[in-house]
């Protein structure tokens, strides 16, 4: 659209501003995670590869990033069945208290999660009586998981209709060949946009785990966060935080791809 | 040869998976049934039930002595929020700097959403989606860490301005705003998508120059869009007690006194009670952004 020049020169720098904004912190841990210097100086006075190889070599951080990689696999999977069902539920039928389903649905995720964490420490605590472990860290992640998915595979259903299963099942086939062969392959990309999305999720973390996964788990998120004030620890956290930087581009950029709007993210 | 073969075709065989299929069939409220069960059971009966203790628990209180919940309903800690005034200041500042990280996140996000809502050509516009997306999986705390690096003591912010806010508030409302920003983006550009450029085009036709444009035409119609952003970044800022902790220094927000309460003070009424407040002023600022259709734009 055409606008005068004024306001094209003032969005434009809007638009620099908002990118600077967002890139320079990302671009100064990745310039710090190669300084000689293991203080935070500004510019540094030296590069090195060193923390680069001191990281490769932390077993800490290794075997929190296997923690993380297991938490988050398995509160995908469970996000994507309780996630798709709901989306079914939803979008299919017509019933009293929808929208309330749907607000309860989004609940997790709009509330802050440090009520969120304290709500399910207390529920596995000292209303269950459970120690805190993998099983309530899943359970936890899984809880907040299940909108991203729901949201993803909602939207799908949307574009496809209903047309298609009438078909299939007008021409004989049961339910749930209908859904194996149909509906299932049509859906395929929305769930896995939404399995990433929940997976990355999951792996980043941080406030809800540190009130439900207890004393012996530790993800990667709290690693980093333990690591983070002391000194000596501090330039390894930076090279694993440059390592997650550059590792998030792939999922989102195919995140992007399968989804197929340009409105998809977190939401 | 087709009278035999129509004959010899007939039904497939009904197996107890087509009967069951066709009973779903008949009664798609034994489909609603099974499809919600699960996902109620989850979110309705757990979720909501550990919600629904934890508001329990605000209302009873810890023996002094051994640290256990006594369960005696009592008011006290409500009566403690609201007549110290440590907490009243708590709970001011944290709502304080909530609403400025959401006006800072505004005023950031509107042009660049604009930019790749209206003039932007689609590839740059798909580009720019991707790069506005990606921070938004770099790890949360890798970027809280990024703000703790740059305005350090000689880090990137003094050697760029000469001065540096430090550790305190100013950094901590800084690195909020820059978390969420990527959640203000996303809903404001969905929402000037949705607004047809035919509007602005007669608007200027009509004579209005593109400041009066955008505030009877534009903003207006992303009212709720905006709202729809400012949910996240309230919401998020609200309860948040780790970006505190890495840059904020000896600041104590909202979260940072329910943390204190559950770990070192042991005191689980009165973490639950401060964490009431805020699905409280949730609720409100909720209910109160209902009437603007926001919530269909989450």
């Amino acid at each position: 659209m055409r606008l005068p020049l004024l306001a094209r020169w003032l969005l434009g720098a809007g638009v620099a501003v908002a990118l600077a904004f967002i890139y320079v912190p990302l671009l100064v841990v990745v310039v710090t995670s190669f300084n000689s210097d293991s203080t935070f100086s500004w510019p540094p006075r030296g590069l090195t590869l060193r923390w680069w190889s001191a990281a490769a070599q932390n077993d800490g951080a290794l075997d929190a990033v296997a923690t993380s990689a297991k938490v988050g696999m398995a509160a995908t999977a469970v996000a994507l069945v309780l996630g798709t069902m709901a989306a079914f539920a939803l979008s299919r039928h017509r019933f009293f208290g929808r929208e309330t389903v749907s607000l309860l649905v989004v609940l997790p995720i709009a509330l802050p999660g440090i009520v969120t964490g304290i709500a399910l420490n207390n529920a596995f605590r000292t209303v269950l009586g459970l120690d805190l472990g993998f099983v309530s860290l899943v359970v936890a992640h899984a809880t907040f998981c299940v909108v991203v998915v729901f949201n993803n595979v909602a939207a799908r259903l949307r574009r496809l209709g209903g047309n298609v299963e009438e078909a299939s099942m007008d021409l004989g086939a049961t339910r749930l060949a209908t859904f194996r062969m149909v509906t299932l392959p049509s859906l395929g990309s929305a769930l896995l946009a939404g399995a990433l999305l929940a997976f990355a999720l999951s792996f980043d973390e941080i406030i809800v785990t540190t009130f439900t996964a207890g004393a012996e788990i530790e993800t990667l998120p709290v690693w980093i966060f333990s690591n983070l004030f002391r000194p000596n620890s501090a330039p390894v956290v930076n090279v694993v935080g440059t390592v997650l930087i550059i590792a998030s581009i792939v999922p989102i950029w195919l995140s992007q791809r399968l989804s197929g709007d340009t409105a998809g993210g977190r939401i | 040869m087709t009278a035999g073969a129509g004959a010899q075709v007939g039904l497939p065989r009904r197996t107890l998976l087509r009967r069951s299929s066709a009973a779903l069939h008949r009664r798609p409220w034994l489909r609603l049934g099974g499809l919600l069960s699960a996902p109620l059971l989850w979110l309705g009966v757990a979720y909501l039930g550990s919600l629904a203790a934890l508001l329990v628990t605000s209302f009873w209180s810890t023996d002094t002595f051994t640290g256990d919940v006594v369960r005696v309903w009592t008011l006290e800690n409500f009566r403690q929020l609201w007549v110290e005034d440590v907490y009243r200041t708590v709970v001011l500042r944290t709502v304080g700097i909530a609403a400025t990280v959401t006006v800072i996140d505004a005023l950031l996000a509107f042009p660049i959403a604009f930019y790749m809502a209206k003039v932007a050509p689609p590839r740059v516009q798909k580009a720019l989606v991707v790069a506005v997306l990606m921070p938004l999986w770099a790890s949360y705390l890798v970027k809280a860490y990024a703000w703790r690096i740059m305005v350090s003591e000689s880090g990137v912010v003094d050697s760029v301005i000469g001065v540096t806010p430090g550790f305190g508030l100013v950094a901590a409302t800084l690195t909020l705003a820059y978390l969420w920003l990527p959640f203000m983006i996303l809903p404001l550009f969905a929402g000037l998508q949705r607004l047809p450029d035919s509007l602005l085009d007669a608007s200027g036709d009509l004579g209005a120059g593109p400041a009066f444009t955008f505030r009877s035409v534009v903003l207006p119609s992303v009212l709720p869009a905006l709202v729809a952003g400012s949910i996240f970044t309230f919401s998020l800022s609200l309860g948040d007690y780790i970006t505190v902790e890495i840059v904020g220094g000896p600041s104590q927000l909202l979260g940072n006194v329910v943390y204190d309460n559950i770990g070192a003070a042991n005191n689980l009424p009165f973490a639950a009670a401060m964490a009431s407040v805020t699905v409280a002023v949730m609720v409100c600022y909720l209910a109160a952004v209902r009437r603007t259709g926001a919530l269909d734009n989450l």
